[in-house]
């Protein structure tokens, strides 16, 4: 087990860090930095719903309460490192209520999807009345739906002179990502996360073992909301300015199909699914012949028809028929158990 | 007299007008096993869900090793030391038989020491072979002798079965109830049962109930034999 343990961390970190130092390679940094913290935001969700079989059609509110945390902390304070603990802070307390509300009321799936929609636009649409002087934390204003422009950008900690933007945010931000989804494989491998996935696959079996559901999802749930925060930082950072859009339909919308067409049950699909749809719809922000989110649509249509499972498994596939001829001589046996990872 | 684990006092179920489970009392001792039979619509299955916390009796109380636990959740009675099995089989169809062991037995141990629980319930009950198989490539009665293993995994000492030998083949009932008698080693077994050449076999007390009501509780050979209950059950089913 650990030896497997530790091929897998090995491997992790290898590719991950082929990746980021190849990557700019081909893009530009600027639009990568937007990858990466996208990438985090489906991975959050992939962990969740995943992982956990919680479908959350909100996981765009935690991204965006990370990031108004980070632009409002960062103005009262000045700096940015207790901004960017505050955003992962906010979202994690925030959705421990709200999931402990639904958890414990014993919501299903459906109402669960639908409260966290409603949750993620009433943010939306109270975001966008705050126009008015009146609307102050602190010293940041609110803004309404032009949002905040104007907060301290991230900095090396303990020195707000130092910011960190341009190409070392990329590389800042692809690092926390590999280190995120490290922390992530590791969760997934310990007992909370193997009882996680046992939830995932039979709720009513896991309560009759003797596990309290409830608790275990609003943890799982509040992990998600963490990681979707420090994303959220990130793009506040890389942005420069946050607006309530970040709330909004469009933003939840995209990122449960970021995870359907990355590979659900996989921990890389969401983060590929990610940089793959993101990078599909700048491209085509270039030009104005066909609209954007037809094009979204289609993709996911094929998708769900074609390949249901996502690109993540498809190519974990490929590349296990690849090499699987000399690997696998007894064909006949059933394959190990364990969920497709790719 | 051996200390009694389960004891149920006036439990009482109504849904709307209708008295499913009606002032029913029962004692169950340590390291017994008894079943629980009837005809259809008896009562037999809201009682069994009344004592796993799935349903809130609407009166009496239930008390496991004398401790009050009407109201409570299930995990809480399961964390006990109460091991459930549903009639319908109830296992975590994409994960291998071993990790679903293995989740049974970390409720009550560490990392390691569940390992090595699971392996020694995959070994008694057999499941080598198919120890990394997912569940959902097993056929029924592998199923159901999984779910068993997940029961025992946890060690526990009162065991709540809902129809353990539904859709098995002779073979396999034979092996359960080998099973069942083994568990009643360490464990008081109570068994909602259909199958009345099963509870033959497994030759224990019984309790018939009939519309809500405990009608007789008797060895098996004497309630086979009483007339009552041959035309309440065995009667309508002959």
């Amino acid at each position: 087990m650990t030896g497997a343990t530790r091929r897998d961390t090995a491997l992790v970190v290898i590719l991950g860090a082929a990746l980021i130092l190849g990557l700019p390679l081909v893009i530009d940094t600027h639009v990568l930095t937007l990858l990466v913290a996208y990438g985090m935001l489906a991975l959050s969700l992939g962990l969740i719903w995943g992982f956990g079989g919680v479908l959350c059609f909100g996981q765009a509110a935690f991204f965006g309460l990370g990031a108004y945390t980070f632009a409002i902390a960062g103005i009262n304070i000045g700096e940015s490192t207790l901004p960017l603990i505050l955003a992962v802070l906010v979202p994690a307390g925030f959705a421990l209520v709200l999931g402990a509300m639904m958890f414990y009321g014993r919501l299903g799936d459906v109402y669960l999807a639908v409260i966290t929609l409603v949750v993620s636009l009433i943010l939306f649409r109270w975001l966008n009345t705050t126009a008015g002087p009146a609307y102050v934390i602190g010293n940041a204003r609110l803004g309404g739906f032009n949002g905040i422009p104007g907060f301290p950008i991230l900095n090396v900690p303990g020195r707000p002179d130092l910011m960190i933007w341009g190409e070392p945010l990329y590389y800042a931000a692809a690092v926390t990502l590999l280190v995120v989804f490290l922390l992530v494989s590791w969760l997934l491998r310990s007992s909370f996360g193997r009882i996680a996935i046992g939830i995932r696959e039979n709720e009513e079996r896991v309560a009759l073992l003797g596990y309290d559901i409830r608790a275990r999802k609003t943890v799982l749930f509040a992990i998600g909301a963490a990681i979707a925060g420090l994303a959220g930082a990130l793009y506040a950072t890389w942005a420069e300015v946050v607006t309530p859009t970040l709330f909004s339909l469009q933003q939840s919308a995209e990122i449960i199909i970021w995870c359907i067409v990355g590979g659900l049950g996989t921990r890389f699909g969401p983060i590929l699914g990610a940089a793959v749809l993101a990078y599909l719809k700048f491209a085509l922000g270039q030009q104005s012949v066909i609209d954007n989110m037809f094009i979204l649509g289609l993709v996911l249509v094929l998708f769900v028809l074609f390949l249901p499972r996502g690109i993540a498994p498809e190519l974990a596939r490929l590349g296990a028929w690849a090499t699987g001829s000399r690997r696998r001589p007894a064909r006949r046996r059933p394959p190990p158990a364990g969920v497709a990872d790719g | 007299m051996a200390e009694t684990v389960l004891e149920t006092e006036g439990l009482t179920m109504r849904f709307g007008g209708v008295v499913a489970v009606d002032n029913v009392s029962l004692k169950l001792a340590a390291r017994e096993l008894r079943c629980l039979i009837g005809p259809n619509g008896a009562g037999k299955s809201t009682f069994f869900k009344c004592l796993c916390g799935l349903l809130t009796p609407t009166d009496g109380r239930v008390y496991l090793r004398g401790e009050d636990t009407t109201g409570w959740e299930t995990h809480q009675i399961a964390a006990l030391g109460v091991g459930i099995k549903m009639q319908v089989p109830s296992v975590m169809d994409g994960l291998s038989v071993h990790e679903n062991i293995w989740m049974a037995a970390r409720r009550h141990d560490d990392t390691a020491g569940a390992n090595d629980r699971a392996e020694e319930v995959i070994a008694r009950l057999a499941l080598g072979p198919i120890a990394r198989s997912p569940l959902a490539r097993l056929a029924h009665g592998e199923r159901q002798r999984v779910e068993l293993g997940i029961v025992m995994a946890a060690d526990p000492w009162l065991v709540l079965l809902d129809e353990p030998a539904a859709g098995m083949t002779a073979e396999e009932v034979a092996r359960m109830g080998e099973i069942i008698r083994e568990m009643t080693r360490t464990a008081a077994v109570l068994i909602v049962e259909h199958d009345m050449q099963f509870i033959r076999a497994l030759a224990s007390t019984v309790t018939v109930f009939h519309r809500g009501r405990v009608l007789m509780e008797d060895h098996v050979d004497r309630v086979m034999a009483d007339p009552v209950v041959r035309d309440v059950y065995l009667g309508k089913q002959a």
